[in-house]
C-alpha cells in the first residue's frame, strides 16, 4: 500500500521530467531562483524593492529592440537584456545622485517611460501579443541549452562578486558613514552592486519576465530576513526558499496548467505568508 | 584600495583651521579654529543646528570642507583609517541582520585589506575589544536586542577593533538613563589611558563641566574654548544658546533645548 503511493508519487515527479524543455526549466527555475534570493537580500535591506521593479521594466526597450533585429530569435536576448539592464541601471544611479528631484520619482519617470517605449517598439510586429506576454510574464520553458549556459555563467559570476566583496557590501549597506571613515570606495561599490542588480535582472529575464522580477529578488529575500538574524544565514535561507519555489511553481505549473512565472511567484508569495504568519503567532505567545 | 599614511606625530591630533561648511545654502560651520592634544577628552556643546554634527563629518573626512581645513597628525582626514564616527543610534537600522560581534568586526575591513577574510588574530582583537566594553556575554546577540547603552558600548568597540585614535562621538549620551550614562562616562575614562582622543556631542553643560577635559562651545562659529570654568559663562552660554537658556538663582544653568538631533 506504501509502496503503491510512493511509486505513485515518485511517477507524479518523474514524469514530466522525459520532457526535456522540463529539465531545462527546472535547472534555470533553481538557478535564476539562487542568484536573485541572493542579490535580493542586499535589495530588501536597501529598501531597493522600487528600484528592482523599475529596473527590470526598464530593460523592455533593449529587448524589443533586439527582438526586431533578430526576427525573432531567442538567443540574442540576453545579451540586450544584460546590455540595457547594466546601462539603466548605473544611469538611474547617476540621475538619483543628482538629488534635483527625489529618487522615487526620478526612478519612477524613466521607469514608465522606457516601459512604455518598450511596448510601443513591440507592438510594431503583428504577432506581438504572444512575444510581449512572453518578456513580460517569462517563458520559462522555452529556455534552450545555450540561454541556460549564460544563465550559468553570468549568475555565477554575480554569486563570486558577492562572495569576493561580501564584507564591504555588508559595511556600505549597514553605515555608510563607517565605509566612508574606513577609506572604501563607496561609490564604486555602489555602483558594483547595481551593476550585479542589473545582470540578475537580465539572467531572470526569461524565467519569469520583467513584471515578475520583483517577486524574485524581494520575496524568498523577504521570508528569510523574518526567520534570520544574520545576513550569510539570511542569503542562504533566501537561496533555499527561492529554488524550493522555482521547482514546485513548475510542477504546479505542469499539473495544475497555469502559466509558469505566476505558478513560481504564487508559490514563493504563500511561502512568505505561511512564515509571516507563523512568526507572528510565534512573537505573540 | 585603503590609503594609510603616515602620522606626524610632532603635530596635533586634530587641528582645525579657518574652517567653513555651507550646508544647502546657509552656513553649518563658519571660521573654526582649534586644536586637540592627543589624549584628551573634549564636549563639544551647542543648541540643535549648531552643527556638531557637520563638525564631526568634516572631521572624520566624510563631508568635504568648503574652506579651510581640518588635518589629524599634519594630514588630512581622507587618508587616515584612525578616525572612527559613532554614529547615533537614532540613524542605525537596529533590524539589520548582523551580530554584535559582526558589527565590531566591521572596524577591522581597512586592516583585513582588498579580498581578506577575517583571521583568527582579528576575531581575537574583536572579543578584546568586546571585553574591554563589558560585552563579552552578548557577542552572538542580534544588535536590536541590546539596550541603548550597550548600543553604545558596541559601536565603542567597534572603534576600539578599527584602531582608533581619534573617537568622534555623536550624541552618545541622549536616550539613556542615568546608569547606562554613568556606565559610558567611566568608560570614557578607561579610553584615556589607552590614550585614544575623544569628542563627544553633548546637549548636557552639567555633564561636559564634570566629565571632560575641555568644552568646545559651538553655535555655527566657536563661541569658546577651554576648561569647564572658563567655558560656561552666562555671557558665552547665552552667545551659544540664545534665548534658550535660563540661570537660575543657585547658578545652576538650564537649556531649554527639547530634542536630539541636529
Amino acid at each position: 500500500m506504501i509502496a503503491a503511493m510512493t511509486i505513485e508519487i515518485l511517477n507524479y515527479l518523474l514524469d514530466p521530467l522525459e520532457y526535456a524543455f522540463m529539465q531545462r526549466g527546472l535547472a534555470a527555475a533553481v538557478m535564476v531562483g539562487v542568484v536573485c534570493a541572493v542579490v535580493g537580500a542586499y535589495v530588501v535591506l536597501r529598501g531597493m524593492a522600487f528600484f528592482g521593479d523599475a529596473l527590470a521594466h526598464t530593460i523592455l526597450p533593449g529587448v524589443a529592440v533586439g527582438y526586431l533585429l533578430g526576427g525573432g530569435a531567442r538567443e540574442p536576448l540576453f545579451w540586450w537584456a544584460l546590455g540595457t539592464a547594466v546601462a539603466a541601471s548605473l544611469g538611474i544611479g547617476a540621475i538619483t545622485r543628482g538629488g534635483r528631484i527625489k529618487e522615487d520619482t526620478a526612478i519612477g519617470v524613466i521607469f514608465a517611460g522606457m516601459f512604455a517605449l518598450g511596448i510601443a517598439i513591440i507592438s510594431t510586429v503583428r504577432s506581438y501579443a504572444v512575444d510581449l506576454s512572453h518578456f513580460l510574464f517569462g517563458d520559462i520553458l522555452g529556455v534552450t541549452g545555450e540561454g541556460l549556459l549564460w544563465m550559468a555563467v553570468f549568475g555565477g559570476l554575480a554569486l563570486l562578486v558577492i562572495a569576493a566583496f561580501y564584507k564591504e557590501f555588508l559595511v556600505i549597506s549597514f553605515d555608510p558613514v563607517l565605509a566612508a571613515t574606513l577609506r572604501l570606495p563607496v561609490a564604486l561599490l555602489n555602483n558594483i552592486l547595481l551593476a550585479l542588480i542589473a545582470i540578475t535582472v537580465a539572467v531572470a529575464m526569461q524565467a519569469v519576465g520583467v513584471s515578475l522580477m520583483v517577486a524574485m529578488l524581494v520575496t524568498p529575500a523577504a521570508t528569510a530576513y523574518l526567520l534570520t538574524r544574520r545576513l550569510q544565514h539570511m542569503m542562504a535561507l533566501a537561496a533555499s526558499f527561492a529554488a524550493f519555489s522555482g521547482v514546485v511553481g513548475l510542477y504546479v505549473s505542469y499539473y495544475v496548467g497555469i502559466a509558469s512565472g505566476s505558478a513560481i511567484v504564487l508559490t514563493a508569495t504563500l511561502c512568505f505568508g505561511l512564515v509571516y504568519i507563523l512568526q507572528t503567532k510565534k512573537r505573540n505567545s | 584600495m585603503y590609503p594609510h599614511v603616515h602620522h606626524q606625530t610632532d603635530r596635533p591630533i586634530l587641528e582645525v583651521q579657518r574652517l567653513t561648511v555651507h550646508y544647502e545654502e546657509r552656513r553649518a560651520l563658519d571660521d573654526i579654529s582649534f586644536h586637540l592634544h592627543a589624549g584628551e577628552r573634549v564636549a563639544v556643546v551647542g543648541p540643535n543646528g549648531a552643527g556638531k554634527s557637520t563638525l564631526f563629518k568634516v572631521v572624520a573626512g566624510v563631508l568635504p570642507p568648503g574652506s579651510g581645513s581640518a588635518h589629524v597628525y599634519g594630514s588630512g582626514p581622507g587618508g587616515h583609517v584612525c578616525i572612527a564616527y559613532l554614529p547615533q543610534r537614532s540613524q542605525v537600522d537596529w533590524r539589520f541582520p548582523v551580530s554584535v560581534a559582526d558589527v565590531v568586526m566591521m572596524g577591522r575591513i581597512a586592516k583585513l585589506g582588498f579580498l581578506g577574510w577575517p583571521k583568527k588574530s582579528d576575531w581575537a582583537f574583536v572579543h578584546r575589544a568586546l571585553e574591554t566594553v563589558g560585552m563579552e556575554a552578548l557577542s552572538r546577540r542580534q544588535i536590536g536586542e541590546l539596550s541603548g547603552g550597550q548600543q553604545q558600548r558596541m559601536f565603542i568597540a567597534r572603534a576600539l577593533a578599527q584602531e582608533a585614535e581619534l573617537m568622534l562621538m555623536d550624541e552618545p549620551l541622549a536616550g539613556l538613563d542615568a546608569p547606562a550614562q554613568d556606565g559610558l562616562l567611566l568608560l570614557l575614562g578607561d579610553l584615556r589611558q589607552r590614550g585614544v582622543t575623544v569628542m563627544v556631542a553633548t546637549h548636557d553643560l552639567e555633564q561636559a563641566a564634570r566629565h571632560f577635559d575641555r568644552i568646545l562651545l559651538l553655535n555655527r562659529r566657536l563661541v569658546a574654548f577651554g576648561p569647564a570654568g572658563e567655558v560656561l559663562q552666562p555671557e558665552k552660554l547665552v552667545a551659544a544658546f540664545g534665548g534658550r537658556i535660563q540661570i537660575d538663582r543657585a547658578g545652576q544653568v538650564l537649556v531649554d533645548d527639547c530634542c536630539h538631533d541636529d
